[in-house]
């Protein structure tokens, strides 16, 4: 019975290990982001919370602060200028969507094999990579009462002319018009690589199931379709609620502040040649930051939902 | 022993000569580092060309310039004070420079002004003083007033206005002949101030204006309703271009350019692009804005550019020196001239350049503007009620019934902002 193997209880004492080799694995990730959340918290994070701040001071950017506590906050309440520009976010809002039909319309339109069509998809990419400022400098031109392509088009017509960015109620759609050109050549670009992943097995199937034309495209194309959806739909929501640029250059806010979203506002408050409140240019920038937590948390949420399910 | 001797020699060799040197003013050394707004192409040159003459008559002083964009710098200016500080910066008189002024940014240079060498700039010395001190020299300034086409003006046999009634039937002919009066664009706001400017002095005179844009007045009152009464006559008759509201000021140059509009009412900064835009003495004339209320003394819009020096500067001996040279007799002369910025000398001992616009300028603001000078409307007003203000401007020129609405919104902006 003796020579019946016990289990060995006792190990040679392993050599000592230093604490980071011991929990290397839980730490070197952390060591990967550190660099990364240091300067999201410096540059992110802590400017949230330094706005909030801001928000509820009296204060020109150079002098003394002084704590008012809410007053901007109920100033804004009152102010026909923060309503306009909240009423014109949620118009970019809904008509820059618009970008994403079109896409995916102009995606399907150039996902074919004939001789040159890369050339064709750079060419409609294009407006994607030039500035903004240009694509607003362009349709500056092309809207322009006097000599501008689009009320002489409007002549053809027997139309016109209607002075797109100095009237207060064409103003802001004319200006999204301009913004859709690039937005569309974005979200065309991300169904062209969308498409390229759709399954031709089942695009197959589905044919000899008899789906045609709409119907293949809706029950078999789009949905494999939503990674690129999604993707399309994130970052024209946020590139509406950014949109600041093209205001800027083609109109500056007017005429009489009417084309002025909530960015700009702020910019204007704040920043700009006769801006020195920076209290209330913080108090709009919560506001605005409010209104892209809901979207934030719904992407969010959708990722997580996602990552879950896999 | 010997060591020490031959230090204090030395220091006191290097004594007499600094004492020398001051005696003439001109030991000056170190940098000179100098942040400028002048960007546009003449201005440049006249910048450039101050710094070179200075440096020659300081060959030990090291001048850096620095060019900022004019619009840009409006912007940047804020940052620059605080954090990278130049000796001498650029900005504007009155209450434009009011902000940097409550928050200590610029240095208070009375004593400058106290030297008689700048006796000849009484005239600008008011706008430049804040709180009973002065905070800056002014470099130019530049009468305002009506720019027509004489040609048009002969054609149809018109002869420049001497009161509202005549410049509405003026008007009246230039529209019947199937061309509108006046050139505006009012896209960047403050074109529309002039306008407010020249009714509003011309139609409550001087003191009100001043005391309305300080915020001791109320804009729903009957002064100032009657003169957006007299702005809505003009506007009613259609006097001013369509789509105003999409053009910047050189963008609306074009229509008194090719004559569909017949005059505009600007700044002496017009003259240079409409002369090269084709229009010859011969073509374009002057007038000054006519009275509108009798027994009203005439005030005028004479904008001043202005020099500063900012408080955490460096090298303040030489920047006060500077400033001294840029308002001196014979550099205002110099700077102002026709072929360089083309506007008026500050300084009364210097001479007019022998052009058109100048002379008349320079006899209108001397000799028949007894009510007073006024900055503009956004240098006069804070920075955020001329933001406000303007915009209820531009509103007004498209909107006119909506007066109620606009003036209610500016008194009660006022009330914040003058609290």
């Amino acid at each position: 019975m003796a020579n019946i193997a016990v289990p060995q209880t006792e190990y040679a004492q392993p050599r000592e290990r230093g604490w980071y080799k011991r929990n290397e694995i839980a730490v070197t990730p952390w060591l990967f982001l550190i660099p990364g959340i240091l300067f999201f918290m410096v540059y992110v994070i802590i400017p949230i919370f330094q706005s909030f701040y801001y928000s509820t001071l009296s204060w020109d950017g150079l002098g003394e602060a002084e704590f008012i506590g809410l007053s901007n906050y109920s100033e804004l309440w009152d102010d026909s200028a923060f309503y306009t520009s909240l009423r014109n976010n949620i118009i970019w809002l809904f008509l820059y969507l618009l970008a994403i039909p079109a896409g995916l319309g102009i995606a399907l339109l150039l996902n074919q094999t004939v001789f040159g069509i890369r050339l064709y998809k750079s060419l409609f990419f294009f407006p994607f990579v030039i500035s903004q400022v240009v694509v607003g400098l362009v349709f500056g031109w092309f809207y322009d009462p006097t000599f501008g392509l689009f009320n002489i088009a409007l002549g053809w017509f027997g139309l016109g002319p209607i002075n797109v960015l100095g009237d207060e109620n064409y103003v802001t759609y004319g200006i999204i018009a301009a913004g859709l050109w690039p937005q569309t050549a974005y979200c065309m670009i991300l169904y062209l690589t969308g498409l390229n992943a759709v399954d031709p097995e089942q695009i197959e199937a589905a044919r000899l199931d008899g789906a045609k034309r709409l119907k293949m495209l809706w029950y078999v194309v789009i949905p494999q379709l939503k990674p690129a959806t999604f993707i399309a739909f994130v970052v024209t929501i946020i590139g509406a609620l950014r949109s600041f640029d093209l205001i800027s250059i083609m109109t500056n806010g007017g005429p009489f502040g009417e084309s002025r979203v909530l960015s700009f506002y702020m910019f204007e408050v704040a920043l700009s040649e006769y801006g020195f409140r920076m209290g209330y240019g913080a108090a709009i920038a919560v506001v605005l930051f409010l209104i892209m937590l809901v979207f934030i948390t719904y992407f969010l949420y959708s990722m997580y939902q996602e990552e879950k399910g896999r | 022993m010997h060591k020490f001797l031959k230090a204090s020699t030395a220091a006191l060799a290097m004594a007499v000569a600094a004492g020398a040197a001051n005696a003439d003013g001109h030991a000056l050394s170190g940098d000179l580092v100098i942040f400028s707004d002048m960007s546009n192409p003449a201005p440049r040159a006249v910048m450039e060309g101050m710094v070179e003459r200075f440096g020659e008559l300081h060959p030990d002083l090291n001048i850096e310039l620095t060019v900022i964009d004019r619009e840009a710098y409006k912007t940047q200016i804020r940052n620059f004070l605080t954090a990278n500080t130049p000796d001498v910066a650029n900005w504007y008189a009155a209450n434009r420079m009011r902000p940097f002024v409550d928050a200590g940014l610029f240095e208070d240079i009375s004593d400058v002004w106290a030297d008689p060498q700048l006796d000849g700039l009484a005239s600008t010395k008011g706008a430049m003083t804040l709180d009973g001190k002065q905070w800056g020299v002014p470099y130019t300034y530049y009468q305002w007033g009506v720019y027509y086409r004489k040609d048009i003006y002969e054609e149809l046999g018109l002869k420049e206005p001497t009161s509202f009634e005549e410049e509405i039937a003026n008007c009246q002919a230039i529209l019947d002949s199937g061309r509108k009066c006046y050139t505006i664009g009012t896209k960047f706001l403050w074109t529309a101030g002039g306008w407010f400017d020249y009714i509003n002095m011309r139609t409550n005179g001087y003191d009100f204006h001043s005391a309305l844009l300080a915020g001791e007045k109320k804009w729903d009152s009957d002064e100032v309703r009657a003169t957006f009464a007299n702005w809505r006559t003009l506007i009613d008759m259609g006097a001013f271009v369509d789509n105003h509201t999409s053009y910047s000021w050189q963008e609306s140059l074009p229509f008194i350019v090719s004559g569909e509009a017949a005059a505009i009412l600007k700044g002496n900064f017009a003259v240079p692009p409409l002369r090269e835009a084709g229009l010859d003495d011969s073509k374009l004339d002057f007038y000054q804005f006519p009275a509108i209320t009798d027994g009203i003394a005439l005030a005028e819009d004479a904008p001043t550019d202005t020099f500063h020096i900012p408080s955490g500067a460096s090298n303040k001996e030489a920047a006060k020196e500077f400033l001294k040279f840029v308002v001196s007799a014979e550099n205002q002369t110099l700077i102002n001239a026709g072929d360089a910025l083309g506007q008026l000398p500050v300084n009364a001992n210097s001479s007019v350049d022998d052009d058109k616009f100048l002379k008349e300028g320079f006899a209108m603001l001397s000799s028949n503007s007894p009510g007073g000078v006024a900055q503009f409307f956004d240098r006069d007003a804070p920075a955020e009620m001329a933001k406000v203000g303007m915009e209820g401007l531009q509103e007004f020129m498209v909107r006119p019934d909506e007066l109620d609405n606009i003036l209610a919104r500016l008194d009660k902006a006022a009330e914040r902002i003058y609290k």
